[in-house]
């Protein structure tokens, strides 16, 4: 657990702008995006703390300067690099949030197989498969050989752990963000299931 | 039948319009238009890009991983997942019939997880649109913007999305990828206390949903025809039913009708649907386009979901679902219902069923029974099939004799809809697009139309959320030659 004062925390303190805060699936599940809804009420509090920039439920495409940036979901393709580096360069704080980010989650285990026996399993070699054939088109990005954590290909200031990170685990951290205090999870939030 | 809008000739020729990325299909997917001379849409296409290969890693893991493992496909309907796996495993270990109690905290569960998966698409997702309008400010056109001018509305759905995940929390001891379900059984049963918190908050919770369903129905026939038309085209609709046709989420026979609600198969064991259906790959999609074998590729693709559920069931048992569903089906003038936007009204539907089904089962005395579990002998296969909140969810898996899996096949819900959500694209892009400059219409016009059918990607390769959009209209030689994009302002701006 990185627990120490990012830049933006300490300019922060005081302030009583609201935070803003961006959120990317990357490869994973959403399972952690449905978990920071799992804050229930908490939500009316959230949007008078923090403002969504970019994120699946806003309308905004282009990510802006953002205080927190919130990633789930490890690095599988080339557009995910893409979006990770776009965020580390927008974001004071970028946050691995849940364990696909943290490690490459359950999506890594592809690393042990060769990324052709994955494809050809699905497209090929599948049951009840018409027409078979890997798609192969420039619509579809390049994926990566491997399933990467983010913080192998950008730098990564806080990591939430969990599969997903509870509720009670987003609600901590933000409000400690916002409220300029250092982030410390109790024991009980540290944990996968 | 498919649209001749999927493959055009001499593409090379053609203006190529990308809409991407589309956030609600979780930012990996998107959508690429081609305009030919005078702005004809002359092929429109849906591609999903992530691809993440479950089907082999999970070779050479042990059958009772499943249910936890496979879930991981799905945060938003994990539980379908986790129960559609334990189905496969149940049949794995020789189960035969799960014990009363082990049947009834699954499908509390499950009704659990309709619940939340609905509230959390129709008031998160889709109510920003209906309430504001399709034309509505970007950067209001959100949850934020429902808080702000529609508090009570967006507080039920808050509350009614928390009364789902907290029925999936009781029965399967965490919101998210739980592990109640077990290969034979449930790990637990319910407590009376927990029976009685869930049954403190029951009432209110139909009322919400009922009111939910009114809201729509207002909005919608405020412009009825509008919506009837709106991205509709004609498909033929699959479904699971109970034995005596009864809407059913959890157990039961494969049912599929035609356009001229005729009956293409019935009460099917879904263990043989490798016999009904069949998958197609296209080189242009990582989703692959399931279809009705006996009808093939070109006239056998179907829907799933709500709308085709509502449309293909007998009855509902719920007294209030079934005086709506008898309103809803009087649309059709005796023929399934076709419009795409009648999608958000049979999932209302369905959220008043379930509301109504968890209060019956709540007071079902074998949910506090301690017979959990049933276990036999070892078998080579598999097959769960489970309605989940999008439709028909199919998982298979084959397993070596020291209980290894071999081989493992999944139809996500999504996948199922595959090509009525490219169909449906590509009525929209011939309703509104044909011919015309790209406009902020286009924008919200196609992202409309695939979110009626609540696409989870993630599932077949998952997303949700508003769709921010950029715009590129490049020519054959690949220059830019129009871009619209949609402002961290709100702001949709032509930017070339």
């Amino acid at each position: 657990m990185v627990a120490q004062m990012s830049n933006i925390q300490q300019r922060n303190q005081g302030r009583k702008d609201k935070l803003i805060v961006a959120t990317a699936p990357l490869c994973g599940c959403f399972g952690c995006h449905m978990s920071l809804l799992d804050i229930d009420e908490r939500i009316f509090e959230l949007v008078e703390l923090v403002e969504f920039d970019r994120t699946p439920v806003t309308d905004i495409k282009t990510i802006g300067k953002c205080d927190i940036g919130l990633i789930e979901g490890g690095v599988a393709n080339a557009h995910n690099v893409h979006d990770l580096r776009e965020f580390r360069a927008n974001c004071d704080t970028l946050v691995a949030v849940g364990s696909c980010a943290v490690t490459g989650g359950i999506p890594a285990m592809r690393n042990q197989f060769d990324l052709k026996e994955c494809l050809e399993e699905a497209y090929i070699h599948g049951i009840g498969v018409e027409n078979p054939h890997v798609p192969n088109d420039v619509e579809i990005p390049l994926l990566l050989d491997k399933v990467h954590p983010i913080h192998e290909v950008v730098r990564v200031d806080y990591f939430l752990p969990g599969c997903p990170p509870s509720a009670d685990t987003f609600w901590q951290f933000l409000t400690d963000v916002a409220a300029g205090n250092e982030v410390s999870f109790p024991y009980s939030l540290i944990h996968y299931d | 039948m498919t649209s001749p809008l999927e493959t055009a000739e001499r593409p090379q020729d053609m203006k190529r319009i990308v809409i991407e990325p589309l956030t609600r299909v979780e930012g990996h997917g998107k959508v690429t238009l081609l305009q030919g001379k005078n702005r004809n849409i002359r092929q429109a296409r849906l591609h999903i890009t992530e691809f993440r290969g479950f089907e082999k890693f999970i070779q050479g893991r042990p059958y009772w991983e499943l249910p936890v493992l496979v879930q991981r496909l799905c945060g938003i309907c994990p539980v379908s997942h986790h129960l559609a796996a334990a189905k496969a495993t149940d049949m794995i270990v020789g189960a035969g019939e799960l014990t009363p109690t082990a049947t009834k905290i699954r499908r509390l569960m499950h009704l659990g997880q309709t619940v939340q998966s609905h509230a959390l698409h129709f008031f998160h997702l889709c109510s920003p649109d209906l309430l504001f309008g399709f034309d509505d400010d970007v950067q209001h056109r959100n949850i934020t913007g429902v808080i702000e001018d529609f508090p009570d509305i967006a507080r039920q759905g808050v509350l009614l999305r928390k009364f789902g995940q907290e029925v999936i929390r009781v029965t399967a001891g965490k919101r998210i990828h739980g592990t109640g379900a077990i290969p034979g059984g449930v790990n637990k049963s319910l407590s009376l206390d927990e029976i009685r918190y869930l049954q403190d908050d029951i009432a209110r919770n139909i009322g919400w949903a009922q009111g939910a369903l009114e809201l729509l129905k207002n909005i919608i026939s405020e412009h009825y025809e509008h919506h009837m038309q709106f991205g509709t085209i004609q498909s033929n609709m699959m479904s699971m039913v109970r034995d005596d046709g009864a809407f059913e989420l959890y157990h039961g026979g494969l049912r599929a009708k035609a356009v001229n609600g005729d009956t293409i198969f019935d009460h099917v064991d879904y263990v043989n649907y490798n016999d009904y259906i069949r998958e197609s790959v296209k080189d242009w999609s990582y989703m692959k386009f399931p279809f009705i074998t006996s009808l093939g590729e070109e006239e056998g693709w179907y829907r799933v979901g709500p709308l085709a559920r509502i449309n293909n069931c007998d009855y509902m048992r719920m007294p209030l679902a079934e005086t709506e569903r008898q309103e809803f089906m009087a649309l059709g003038n005796g023929l399934p219902v076709q419009s795409t936007m009648a999608y958000h009204w049979a999932r209302l539907i369905e959220l008043l069923y379930c509301t109504e089904a968890i209060a019956e089962l709540l007071c079902d005395p074998d949910l506090v029974r301690k017979e959990l579990r049933i276990q036999g002998n070892l078998q080579g296969s598999g097959t769960g099939v489970v309605e989940a909140p999008r439709g028909t969810l199919f998982h298979h898996y084959e397993i070596d004799e020291r209980g290894i899996v071999e081989k493992a096949s999944l139809i996500v819900s999504t996948t199922n809809n595959n090509q009525a959500m490219n169909e449906s694209i590509r009525r929209v892009a011939n309703q509104y697009l044909d011919g015309n400059r790209l406009n902020e219409a286009l924008l919200n016009h196609v992202e409309v139309a695939i979110r009626a059918y609540d696409p989870c990607l993630s599932c077949a390769t998952h997303a949700m959320g508003k769709m921010p959009m950029e715009l590129n209209l490049v020519d054959a030689s690949g220059e830019l030659v129009d871009r619209l994009e949609k402002r961290v302002t709100g702001r949709i701006m032509r930017t070339i």
